[in-house]
Protein backbone atom coordinates (compact mmCIF):
# COMPACT_ATOMS: atom_id res chain seq x y z
CA UNK A 1 0.00 0.00 0.00
CA UNK A 2 2.45 2.68 -1.49
CA UNK A 3 1.86 6.00 -3.10
CA UNK A 4 3.37 5.52 -6.71
CA UNK A 5 4.86 9.00 -6.41
CA UNK A 6 7.23 8.08 -3.83
CA UNK A 7 8.88 5.15 -5.79
CA UNK A 8 8.83 7.55 -8.46
CA UNK A 9 10.92 10.19 -6.67
CA UNK A 10 13.24 7.31 -5.02
CA UNK A 11 14.02 6.20 -8.54
CA UNK A 12 14.43 9.64 -9.96
CA UNK A 13 16.80 10.27 -7.19
CA UNK A 14 18.89 7.30 -8.03
CA UNK A 15 19.10 8.25 -11.44
CA UNK A 16 20.23 11.62 -10.81
CA UNK A 17 23.26 10.30 -8.89
CA UNK A 18 24.23 8.13 -11.93
CA UNK A 19 23.90 11.02 -14.08
CA UNK A 20 26.34 12.68 -12.29
CA UNK A 21 28.72 9.75 -11.46
CA UNK A 22 28.95 9.43 -14.80
CA UNK A 23 29.70 13.06 -15.76
CA UNK A 24 32.27 13.73 -12.91
CA UNK A 25 34.19 10.38 -12.13
CA UNK A 26 37.37 9.76 -13.88
CA UNK A 27 37.70 6.12 -12.86
CA UNK A 28 36.42 3.69 -15.65
CA UNK A 29 35.18 1.50 -13.18
CA UNK A 30 33.65 4.30 -10.98
CA UNK A 31 31.69 5.36 -14.50
CA UNK A 32 30.45 1.65 -14.53
CA UNK A 33 29.15 1.65 -11.36
CA UNK A 34 27.11 4.63 -11.56
CA UNK A 35 25.58 3.33 -15.09
CA UNK A 36 24.10 0.66 -12.84
CA UNK A 37 22.66 3.16 -10.30
CA UNK A 38 20.97 3.86 -13.39
CA UNK A 39 19.72 1.03 -14.90
CA UNK A 40 18.51 0.12 -11.54
CA UNK A 41 16.52 3.40 -11.52
CA UNK A 42 14.70 1.59 -14.65
CA UNK A 43 14.20 -1.37 -12.95
CA UNK A 44 12.10 0.37 -9.78
CA UNK A 45 10.07 2.69 -12.46
CA UNK A 46 9.53 -1.25 -14.10
CA UNK A 47 8.94 -3.01 -11.20
CA UNK A 48 6.54 -0.61 -9.62
CA UNK A 49 4.63 0.54 -12.77
CA UNK A 50 4.37 -3.14 -13.34
CA UNK A 51 3.08 -3.44 -9.87
CA UNK A 52 -0.02 -0.72 -9.64
CA UNK A 53 -1.12 -1.37 -13.37
CA UNK A 54 -1.65 -4.93 -11.78
CA UNK A 55 0.96 -6.30 -15.32
CA UNK A 56 3.78 -8.70 -14.33
CA UNK A 57 5.49 -7.62 -17.61
CA UNK A 58 7.18 -5.34 -16.35
CA UNK A 59 8.78 -7.18 -14.36
CA UNK A 60 9.90 -9.71 -16.58
CA UNK A 61 11.23 -6.34 -18.10
CA UNK A 62 13.57 -5.72 -15.03
CA UNK A 63 14.49 -9.39 -15.21
CA UNK A 64 15.96 -8.72 -18.66
CA UNK A 65 17.24 -5.34 -17.56
CA UNK A 66 19.11 -7.01 -15.20
CA UNK A 67 20.54 -9.59 -17.56
CA UNK A 68 21.40 -7.44 -19.93
CA UNK A 69 23.52 -5.09 -16.77
CA UNK A 70 24.86 -8.06 -15.91
CA UNK A 71 26.61 -8.64 -19.76
CA UNK A 72 27.20 -5.05 -19.89
CA UNK A 73 29.72 -5.32 -16.63
CA UNK A 74 31.13 -8.07 -18.13
CA UNK A 75 32.03 -6.94 -21.18
CA UNK A 76 32.94 -3.53 -19.65
CA UNK A 77 35.35 -4.73 -16.99
CA UNK A 78 36.85 -6.70 -19.58
CA UNK A 79 37.78 -3.64 -21.74
CA UNK A 80 38.84 -2.03 -18.43
CA UNK A 81 41.50 -4.30 -17.89
CA UNK A 82 42.34 -4.31 -21.11
CA UNK A 83 42.86 -0.53 -20.70
CA UNK A 84 44.57 -0.90 -17.65
CA UNK A 85 46.94 -3.74 -19.66
CA UNK A 86 47.74 -1.38 -21.79
CA UNK A 87 47.64 2.23 -21.20
CA UNK A 88 48.83 1.10 -17.34
CA UNK A 89 45.59 3.63 -16.25
CA UNK A 90 41.93 3.40 -16.28
CA UNK A 91 41.53 7.66 -16.79
CA UNK A 92 38.53 8.04 -18.94
CA UNK A 93 39.95 11.36 -19.82
CA UNK A 94 43.33 10.06 -21.00
CA UNK A 95 41.54 7.37 -23.37
CA UNK A 96 41.02 9.84 -26.59
CA UNK A 97 42.37 7.21 -29.23
CA UNK A 98 39.38 8.35 -31.40
CA UNK A 99 39.33 11.38 -30.80
CA UNK A 100 40.03 13.74 -33.91
CA UNK B 1 0.70 6.22 5.59
CA UNK B 2 0.33 2.90 5.99
CA UNK B 3 3.68 0.19 7.80
CA UNK B 4 4.29 -0.66 4.14
CA UNK B 5 4.74 3.41 3.36
CA UNK B 6 6.90 4.52 6.51
CA UNK B 7 9.26 0.64 5.79
CA UNK B 8 9.97 2.28 1.96
CA UNK B 9 10.23 5.75 3.52
CA UNK B 10 13.01 4.30 5.30
CA UNK B 11 14.37 2.09 2.65
CA UNK B 12 14.17 4.80 0.45
CA UNK B 13 16.08 6.99 2.66
CA UNK B 14 18.92 4.73 2.91
CA UNK B 15 19.27 3.73 -0.29
CA UNK B 16 19.39 7.93 -1.42
CA UNK B 17 21.79 8.28 0.49
CA UNK B 18 24.59 5.61 0.01
CA UNK B 19 23.49 5.86 -4.13
CA UNK B 20 25.05 9.62 -3.48
CA UNK B 21 27.73 8.14 -1.10
CA UNK B 22 28.41 5.84 -4.14
CA UNK B 23 29.25 8.69 -6.62
CA UNK B 24 31.23 10.82 -3.98
CA UNK B 25 33.30 8.38 -2.16
CA UNK B 26 36.86 9.09 -2.09
CA UNK B 27 37.83 5.47 -1.73
CA UNK B 28 36.54 3.32 -4.43
CA UNK B 29 36.60 0.01 -2.13
CA UNK B 30 33.96 2.17 -0.46
CA UNK B 31 32.06 3.21 -3.13
CA UNK B 32 31.58 -0.61 -4.51
CA UNK B 33 30.56 -1.07 -0.77
CA UNK B 34 27.58 1.90 -0.34
CA UNK B 35 26.78 0.30 -3.84
CA UNK B 36 25.37 -2.77 -1.95
CA UNK B 37 23.58 -0.61 0.33
CA UNK B 38 21.82 0.68 -2.57
CA UNK B 39 21.44 -2.04 -4.24
CA UNK B 40 19.88 -4.18 -1.47
CA UNK B 41 17.72 -1.05 -0.85
CA UNK B 42 16.27 -1.44 -4.21
CA UNK B 43 15.81 -4.96 -3.74
CA UNK B 44 13.81 -4.46 -0.37
CA UNK B 45 11.99 -1.79 -2.43
CA UNK B 46 10.78 -4.42 -5.11
CA UNK B 47 9.96 -6.79 -2.18
CA UNK B 48 7.56 -3.91 -1.03
CA UNK B 49 5.65 -3.38 -3.94
CA UNK B 50 5.14 -7.23 -4.13
CA UNK B 51 7.59 -8.29 -6.50
CA UNK B 52 8.85 -11.25 -4.98
CA UNK B 53 10.66 -13.25 -7.82
CA UNK B 54 12.28 -9.38 -8.66
CA UNK B 55 13.15 -8.35 -5.38
CA UNK B 56 15.18 -11.88 -4.56
CA UNK B 57 17.35 -11.83 -8.07
CA UNK B 58 18.19 -8.41 -7.61
CA UNK B 59 19.59 -9.13 -4.50
CA UNK B 60 21.30 -13.06 -5.87
CA UNK B 61 22.63 -11.00 -9.42
CA UNK B 62 23.86 -7.91 -8.40
CA UNK B 63 25.15 -8.06 -5.21
CA UNK B 64 25.97 -11.92 -5.42
CA UNK B 65 27.78 -11.42 -8.42
CA UNK B 66 28.07 -8.07 -10.24
CA UNK B 67 29.38 -6.20 -7.29
CA UNK B 68 32.09 -8.98 -6.73
CA UNK B 69 32.87 -8.73 -10.84
CA UNK B 70 33.41 -4.42 -9.79
CA UNK B 71 35.82 -5.50 -6.48
CA UNK B 72 37.80 -7.70 -8.69
CA UNK B 73 38.12 -5.12 -11.33
CA UNK B 74 39.19 -2.53 -8.52
CA UNK B 75 41.53 -5.09 -7.77
CA UNK B 76 43.31 -6.19 -10.80
CA UNK B 77 43.43 -2.25 -11.67
CA UNK B 78 45.27 -0.52 -9.25
CA UNK B 79 42.90 2.72 -8.19
CA UNK B 80 44.43 5.85 -6.85
CA UNK B 81 42.93 7.07 -3.84
CA UNK B 82 41.47 11.19 -3.36
CA UNK B 83 39.33 13.41 -5.08
CA UNK B 84 41.44 14.74 -7.53
CA UNK B 85 42.21 12.19 -8.96
CA UNK B 86 38.75 10.03 -8.71
CA UNK B 87 36.87 13.39 -9.85
CA UNK B 88 37.28 15.34 -12.75
CA UNK B 89 37.64 19.18 -12.74
CA UNK B 90 34.49 20.26 -14.08
CA UNK B 91 32.49 17.66 -11.99
CA UNK B 92 30.54 21.16 -11.00
CA UNK B 93 29.07 21.04 -14.49
CA UNK B 94 27.75 17.49 -13.21
CA UNK B 95 26.43 18.46 -10.46
CA UNK B 96 24.78 20.93 -12.41
CA UNK B 97 23.52 18.71 -14.94
CA UNK B 98 22.76 16.21 -12.26
CA UNK B 99 20.03 18.74 -10.43
CA UNK B 100 18.72 19.94 -13.77
CA UNK B 101 17.51 15.77 -14.44
CA UNK B 102 16.31 15.74 -10.96
CA UNK B 103 14.07 18.82 -10.90
CA UNK B 104 13.18 18.17 -14.48
CA UNK B 105 12.20 14.43 -13.25
CA UNK B 106 10.21 15.82 -10.02
CA UNK B 107 8.27 18.59 -12.54
CA UNK B 108 7.06 15.26 -14.72
CA UNK B 109 6.21 12.98 -11.75
CA UNK B 110 4.17 15.91 -10.01
CA UNK B 111 2.44 16.81 -13.15
CA UNK B 112 1.58 12.79 -14.63
CA UNK B 113 1.09 11.82 -10.93
CA UNK B 114 0.17 14.66 -8.16
CA UNK B 115 1.03 13.77 -4.62
CA UNK B 116 -2.35 15.14 -2.87
CA UNK B 117 -4.65 13.11 -5.04
CA UNK B 118 -1.95 10.03 -4.97
CA UNK B 119 -3.84 7.05 -3.51
CA UNK B 120 -1.88 3.86 -2.51
CA UNK B 121 -2.24 0.81 -5.04
CA UNK B 122 -2.82 -2.50 -3.86
CA UNK B 123 0.20 -4.25 -4.93
CA UNK B 124 0.04 -7.13 -7.38
CA UNK B 125 1.45 -9.77 -5.49
CA UNK B 126 3.57 -11.51 -8.33
CA UNK B 127 5.19 -14.87 -6.75
CA UNK B 128 7.70 -16.75 -8.62
CA UNK B 129 4.77 -19.15 -10.04
CA UNK B 130 3.04 -16.44 -12.34
CA UNK B 131 6.08 -14.64 -13.14
CA UNK B 132 7.39 -18.08 -14.65
CA UNK B 133 4.37 -18.83 -16.39
CA UNK B 134 4.32 -15.23 -17.92
CA UNK B 135 7.58 -15.17 -19.08
CA UNK B 136 7.56 -18.32 -20.89
CA UNK B 137 3.98 -18.46 -22.02
CA UNK B 138 4.57 -14.53 -23.65
CA UNK B 139 7.91 -13.70 -23.23
CA UNK B 140 9.85 -16.63 -24.69
CA UNK B 141 11.29 -15.21 -27.76
CA UNK B 142 12.47 -12.08 -25.63
CA UNK B 143 14.16 -14.99 -23.50
CA UNK B 144 15.80 -16.49 -25.83
CA UNK B 145 17.30 -13.42 -27.31
CA UNK B 146 18.77 -12.54 -23.64
CA UNK B 147 20.21 -15.87 -23.15
CA UNK B 148 22.04 -15.87 -26.46
CA UNK B 149 23.44 -12.19 -25.58
CA UNK B 150 24.30 -13.24 -22.33
CA UNK B 151 26.67 -16.12 -23.98
CA UNK B 152 27.78 -13.95 -26.51
CA UNK B 153 29.18 -11.77 -23.67
CA UNK B 154 30.84 -14.08 -21.97
CA UNK B 155 32.55 -15.39 -24.63
CA UNK B 156 33.51 -11.77 -25.37
CA UNK B 157 34.09 -11.14 -22.32
CA UNK B 158 37.01 -14.12 -22.18
CA UNK B 159 38.30 -13.12 -25.55
CA UNK B 160 38.81 -9.99 -24.38
CA UNK B 161 40.24 -10.23 -21.25
CA UNK B 162 42.81 -13.18 -21.80
CA UNK B 163 46.36 -12.99 -22.10
CA UNK B 164 47.44 -13.67 -26.02
CA UNK B 165 50.66 -16.64 -24.65
CA UNK B 166 51.76 -16.01 -28.23
CA UNK B 167 50.47 -18.38 -31.12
Amino acid sequence: MIRLPFVLLFSSLLFSAGVYGVLARRNAVMVLMAIELMLNAVNVNLVAFSSSLRDVGGQIFALFVIAVAAAEVGIGLAIVILLFRNRASINVDEVNLLRW
Amino acid sequence: MSAQEYAFAVVAAVGAISAIAVVTARNVVHAALYLVVTLLSVGATFLLVGAEFAGWVQILIYVGAIVILFLFGLMLTKAPIGRDTLDNQRRWLGVLVALGVFAGLVFLIDQAFPLADARPFEALRANTGSVGAAMFRDFVLPFEAISFLLLAALIGAIVLARKDEGT
